[in-house]
């Protein structure tokens, strides 16, 4: 039988979710036994595969990139988890929100910059209007709110999905 | 003397004195029914709604903190369509302001972010608003983030019927309400204001607090103070 396939995805966010991830410590062995590491920005593949079983998203639909991630990632998997409060809520990515994203840069690059003031252009993906939850914009399966959720309950949930489980994810909140 | 009053929550044989409210009895018969406006030693307000129950079958809904208890009455405190009301209710809570409980003076020590937790809210299916607030940090010791008020009052109601300043109100309506100081000058420029500081003790969430604590370090105090306060108060007929 072959194994679960299991992914992570980066979006808008601090790595903080992704840190908590690897706070599992020594249990990671036990979830990497029972499943495989196919995407994440922990290890070193380019490509989001298809036919893949668990997604972890962490972090707000904040740009353009974002967007086009979410979407290839939700057509490609089948349980999709908003992966800490940035993916649930939109959280700091989502504090600017109410100021609108041409004051923001503004403030940041022009009026705040001593040197060189300019917007960045190349390269850089353009911000959307607002930073959105994930939910907002795909389906999402489960919820793991908790900036970052802690390493229990990471291991709670994935432990539940790779048994078969209804994920339950009790004691799981906002904030820390 | 009082005439005593037996009913029943949530199947449970309970006892009260009349002019009691609903709230008090469950509280002194360790039955939990949520609420973020309550608060003992100030009067209720009914701002919060979260202590919705059900009465004798009928279907409409009553504030637990404002109906007072009668002889026989059936109270239900918890039932699956009652929760489904403090679930969404709580999301309003949120996603009318901007929390971000990540970066709060309250994070750890917040009523609302608990009220999620024990409702088992993980998530936001109302958009979320992203109102433009204010924040008012012109009081010399403290400050409000009105991101974070969800309008349950207390602080109007301890500092009008504990301090006796009347400092803090009401203003606009609807999604614009307000809570203001004297009549809607900075807090700073109060001259009610007695610095005191219980309108920040009683805030359930990190709307209000003390200048200079970081975040999640916002801890409120046990708060017997304030029945005792009110005793005080009422024993000199104040
Ligand atoms: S007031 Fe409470 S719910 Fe709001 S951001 Fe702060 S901790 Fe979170
Ligand atoms: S500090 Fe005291 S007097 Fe001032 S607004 Fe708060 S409760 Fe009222
Ligand atoms: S500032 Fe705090 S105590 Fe006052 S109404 Fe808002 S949430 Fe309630
Ligand atoms: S506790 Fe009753 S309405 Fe808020």
């Amino acid at each position: 039988m072959t194994k679960p396939r299991v992914a992570t995805v980066w979006l808008d966010g601090c790595s903080g979710c992704h840190m908590s991830l690897i706070d599992l410590d020594e249990r990671l062995l036990d979830i990497f036994e029972r499943a495989d590491l196919v995407y994440s920005p922990l290890v070193d593949f380019k490509e989001y595969p298809e036919n893949v079983d668990v997604c972890l998203v962490e972090g707000a639909v904040s740009s353009e990139e974002d967007l086009h991630k979410i979407k290839m990632v939700r057509a490609r998997t089948k349980t999709l988890i908003a992966f800490g409060d940035c993916a649930v809520t939109s959280n700091v990515p989502g504090m600017r929100n109410p100021i609108g994203v041409q004051p923001l840069l503004d403030r940041s690059y022009i009026e705040n910059a001593t040197l060189n003031a300019q917007l960045p252009s190349r390269i850089v993906p353009k911000l959307l209007p607002t930073a959105r939850p994930v939910h907002r914009v795909v389906t999402v399966d489960v919820f793991l709110p908790g900036c970052p959720p802690s390493a229990d309950l990471i291991y709670c949930l994935l432990d539940d999905l790779l048994s078969g489980r209804v994920p339950d994810v009790a004691g799981a909140r906002f904030g820390r | 003397m009082s005439t005593v009053f037996t009913f029943r929550i949530d199947g449970k044989d309970v006892a009260g004195t009349e002019g009691q409210t609903v709230m008090e009895v469950a509280e002194e018969n360790g039955i939990d029914i949520p609420g973020l406006c309550h608060l003992e030693g100030i009067h209720d307000r009914g701002a919060c709604r979260l202590c919705m129950v059900e009465i004798g079958g009928s279907p409409k809904l009553v504030a637990a903190c404002m109906t007072r208890i009668t002889e026989g009455m059936e109270v239900v405190a918890h039932s699956e369509r009652l929760l489904e009301y403090r679930q969404a209710i709580t999301e309003m809570l949120f996603v009318e302001r901007n929390h971000v409980c990540a970066v709060c003076v309250a994070n750890n020590h917040c009523e609302l972010q608990q009220m999620a937790a024990d409702l088992g809210v993980t998530h936001f299916d109302l958009p979320r608003i992203n109102p433009k607030v204010d924040i008012d940090a012109s009081h010399r010791l403290f400050a409000i983030d009105h991101n974070r008020c969800i309008l349950c009052l207390r602080c109007v109601r301890v500092c009008d019927e504990i301090e006796g300043a009347h400092t803090w109100d009401v203003m606009h309506r609807g999604l614009e309400t307000r809570v203001q100081t004297d009549m809607g000058i900075p807090w700073g420029e109060s001259s009610t204001c007695t610095s005191c500081g219980k309108c920040v003790q009683v805030c359930p969430t990190g709307a209000l607090f003390e200048k200079g604590r970081a975040v999640a370090s916002g801890s409120k105090h046990e708060r017997p103070f304030l029945p005792w306060l009110k005793t005080v108060q009422e024993e000199r007929g104040l």
